[in-house]
């Protein structure tokens, strides 16, 4: 395993919302690496365009979202070849046979469980009919028939073993009696077991890389760490490279190598997870760090909160977009200039006027 | 089962042996085939201005719990003791028992007990303005006066952090965050003494969840309102609560203050949640605890203590006696056979 092999680059990602009340920039110029078998965590509060971007990666965004700039780039390789092609995913036909191979098969989702998810904004819209049901389990079909559809579709094998591939795996996720479960039906499963299969699924098909968008965010604790550890023993048996998204710092700081923080469809800063949590430069890094409530030993003090709420994306503050909110805020500097991507020392980035001769 | 109720300083509620059973009815003839044992002879008790946090695996009964406290179900078995002013009047206080009240006079405790729960978006009706929203239960107990409640309506927003204006609009202008604030406000408009807390929290971001958690402990300590936090968030719970009740199938199995809970954890079902919890530090290298299989179907629970089938301490015992609820520590209670023999592990 060498070290640092790319795999997906995003550069410049820019996704746009055009609806009656206007434009939401929902993903406006992001830009990152995902190397092979490693874990690139995403966090920021909802809206702020984590789950669009995820999407963009595979041509998913719904509609009325379009990507308006940048590109996606994949380096694929067959298995077990060293042989390596860069395909340039935004320039592909969103319908088209080679998206259908990639999405699903080489590059694995999971989403946050429909069910119990408290932001029905993908209800309606996605144009891509099989992307429904690569993350959606269908109400009337059994839960097995769906899993092994999935797995033949992505994989060179008979019937009966895509069966015992789906028992096999919903043993892994930790299905009690995964012989009989396989033959259930979506409802007859709770919450926490329906998002065990999706993982299940999307697993089953060894993808090169899975996109896990909140994935644990609805479950329990308990089942949350089976489902990490599942994630993790993947990551070393197979080299899957991982894009975890969540707004758990907990989970994020276990999983991810290297972390993305997003506000208001902006990258505002990227390091390692080490350096994110020890010696993080955004001001808005700082305070989400501080606002989440630690166990272990009582301080009984207050949690230090971000002020306000996230702005209206109709009409987004001057300068840079966390200014209103920012305890480091400089008036008549943040609130006229945007700043800038910058690299600050090694690998990490840092959007801040805090970090620039202005 | 024996009381844990030991101190019976400011008890403001105190719940003895609760129960409540669904019944799995089958059929044409909805013939009754078993009971679903939601909340299973449970007792604890809270003090004035005091938070009890209560956590455990979802389905394990803590909304029911909640609920038929209430009575928004009716109990199957148990008491639950409430110290009502109302009920006394004059300015005195009386220990009833919700269990066996009329309509009529869980009305009037109705205005003591209110309840904040999880879902911002559902639980606020989509018609109705803000103002309407936080004015209903003072209307529903013929508290409202034209003249005096507009002005405590505003006084009431402004506490939870929105603005006079917001009055006149509806929730779906509103975010997550103020949804839950205008619940927080509704439950508020009544003067209650306790509230019922469920997932509260859990649909926030952390930023709101932040903000949400320090406007519900400033109205703790203003109005001297006592918490039941409903939560599965141990960090959130441990940050808001007192003392902490660990709940699993329908049964409390352990209650302690929240720091010695969490430090010293006596039931190896919490030692095994404690150690699940994500700690949000890069360096933090996690020894887990995994749980085998899944929560116990309270419909069919399995012999002996409901744990025992994926407790890694399990013992002959375990699977035969259903282990007594007992202090085993001043004020730290625990239903374990092997409590007092085993060294758990805390956060
Ligand atoms: N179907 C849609 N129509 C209009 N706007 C949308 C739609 N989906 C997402 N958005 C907007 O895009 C932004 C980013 O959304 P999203 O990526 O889902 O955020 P996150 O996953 O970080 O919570 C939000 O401001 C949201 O309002
Ligand atoms: N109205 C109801 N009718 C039948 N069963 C119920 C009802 N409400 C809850 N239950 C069952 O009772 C158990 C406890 O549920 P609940 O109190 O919601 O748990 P929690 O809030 O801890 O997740 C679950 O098995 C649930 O399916
Ligand atoms: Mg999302
Ligand atoms: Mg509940």
């Amino acid at each position: 395993m060498t070290a640092n092999e790319l795999l997906v680059q995003i550069q410049n990602l820019r996704v746009e919302f055009d609806v009656r009340a206007g434009i939401v920039k929902a993903v406006d110029g992001v830009t990152f690496d995902i190397y092979r078998g490693q874990t690139l965590g995403v966090i920021g509060e909802s809206g702020c365009g984590k789950s669009i971007t995820a999407r963009a990666i595979l041509q998913m965004v719904p509609k009325p979202g379009k990507i308006t700039a940048g590109q996606v780039l994949y380096h694929r390789r067959a298995k077990g070849s060293t042989q390596t092609d860069v395909i340039n995913i935004s320039k592909l036909d969103p319908d088209g046979q080679l998206i259908r191979e990639i999405r699903g098969g080489e590059i694995g989702m999971i989403f946050q469980e429909p069910m119990s998810s408290l932001t029905p904004v993908y209800n309606a819209g996605s144009h891509i009919n099989e992307a429904v049901s690569l993350h959606r389990l269908m109400p009337l079909r059994k839960v097995g028939d769906q899993m092994a559809e999935t797995i033949r579709a992505h994989r060179k094998v008979t019937k009966e073993e895509s069966r015992q591939i789906a028992i096999e795996m919903l043993r892994r996720v930790g299905i009690p009696k995964p012989e009989q479960r396989v033959d259930s039906y979506p409802h007859q499963l709770s919450g926490g077991q329906r998002q065990r299969v999706m993982i299940a699924i999307a697993l089953s098909c060894q993808p090169v890389m899975l996109i896990a968008d909140e994935p644990t965010t609805a479950l329990d604790v308990s089942i949350e760490a089976q489902i990490l550890d599942i994630m993790r023993e993947m990551q070393r048996n197979e080299n899957m490279a991982i894009m975890f998204i969540t707004h758990n710092l907990g989970v994020i700081a276990e999983m991810a190598k290297e972390i993305v923080v997003m506000y208001m469809g902006k990258q505002v800063e990227r390091a390692s997870t080490v350096d994110i949590f020890y010696d993080p430069k955004h001001p808005y890094t700082r305070a989400l760090l501080q606002s989440i409530p630690k166990v272990g030993r009582k301080t009984g003090t207050r949690l230090a909160s971000i002020e306000g709420m996230v702005p209206d994306p109709f009409n987004l503050p001057t300068g840079c977009v966390f200014h209103p909110r920012c305890p480091s805020f400089m008036p008549g500097k943040c609130d006229k200039i945007a700043p800038t991507w910058k690299q600050l020392v090694g690998d990490h980035w840092v959007s801040c006027l805090l970090y620039e001769e202005v | 089962m024996a009381a844990p109720n030991t101190r019976t300083d400011n008890i403001l509620l105190d719940v003895k042996g609760l129960k409540k059973y669904f019944p799995i009815q089958k059929g044409f003839l909805r013939r009754v085939v078993g009971y679903v044992k939601a909340v299973d002879d449970v007792t604890f008790f809270v003090r004035e201005g005091e938070t009890l946090g209560l956590v455990g695996e979802s389905g394990c009964g803590k909304t029911t719990a909640g609920r038929t406290i209430i009575r928004l179900y009716e109990p199957t078995g148990g008491q639950v003791f409430f110290k009502s002013r109302l009920m006394a009047g004059g300015g005195e206080e009386k220990l009833i028992n919700l269990a066996g009240l009329d309509r009529g006079q869980m009305k009037l405790i109705r205005r003591e007990i209110a309840m904040i729960f999880q879902d911002p978006i559902n639980s606020l009706n989509p018609r109705m303005t803000v103002g309407d929203i936080i004015a209903e239960p003072m209307v529903i107990h013929g508290q409202y006066r034209k003249d005096e409640s507009e002005a405590i309506i505003i006084n009431l927003l402004q506490r939870v952090g929105l603005r006079p204006d917001h009055l006149r609009r509806y929730p779906h202008e509103f975010s997550g965050g103020q949804r839950q604030r205008i619940g927080i406000a509704r439950a508020l408009s009544l003067n209650p003494r306790l509230v019922i807390c469920d997932e509260p929290v859990s649909a926030l971001d952390v930023s709101i969840q932040a903000q949400t958690l320090n406007l519900l402990q400033d109205l703790q300590r203003d109005f001297n309102l006592a918490y039941i936090f409903v939560a599965h968030d141990l960090s959130v719970v441990q940050h808001i609560s007192n003392r902490v009740a660990v709940m699993y199938v329908g049964k409390i199995v352990e209650m302690a203050d929240a720091e010695e809970l969490y430090l010293y954890p006596l039931h190896p079902y919490t030692e095994a949640l404690m150690s699940a919890v994500p700690k949000a530090d890069p360096k933090y290298k996690s020894d887990r605890i995994i749980m085998q299989g899944d929560v116990a179907d309270p419909s069919n629970p399995p012999s002996g203590c409901y744990f025992h089938p994926r407790c890694r301490y399990a013992v002959d015992i375990c699977s035969k006696q259903a282990p007594e609820f007992r202090e085993l520590k001043p004020d730290h209670f625990v239903a374990c056979h092997l409590a007092q023999d085993l060294k758990l592990r805390g956060i």
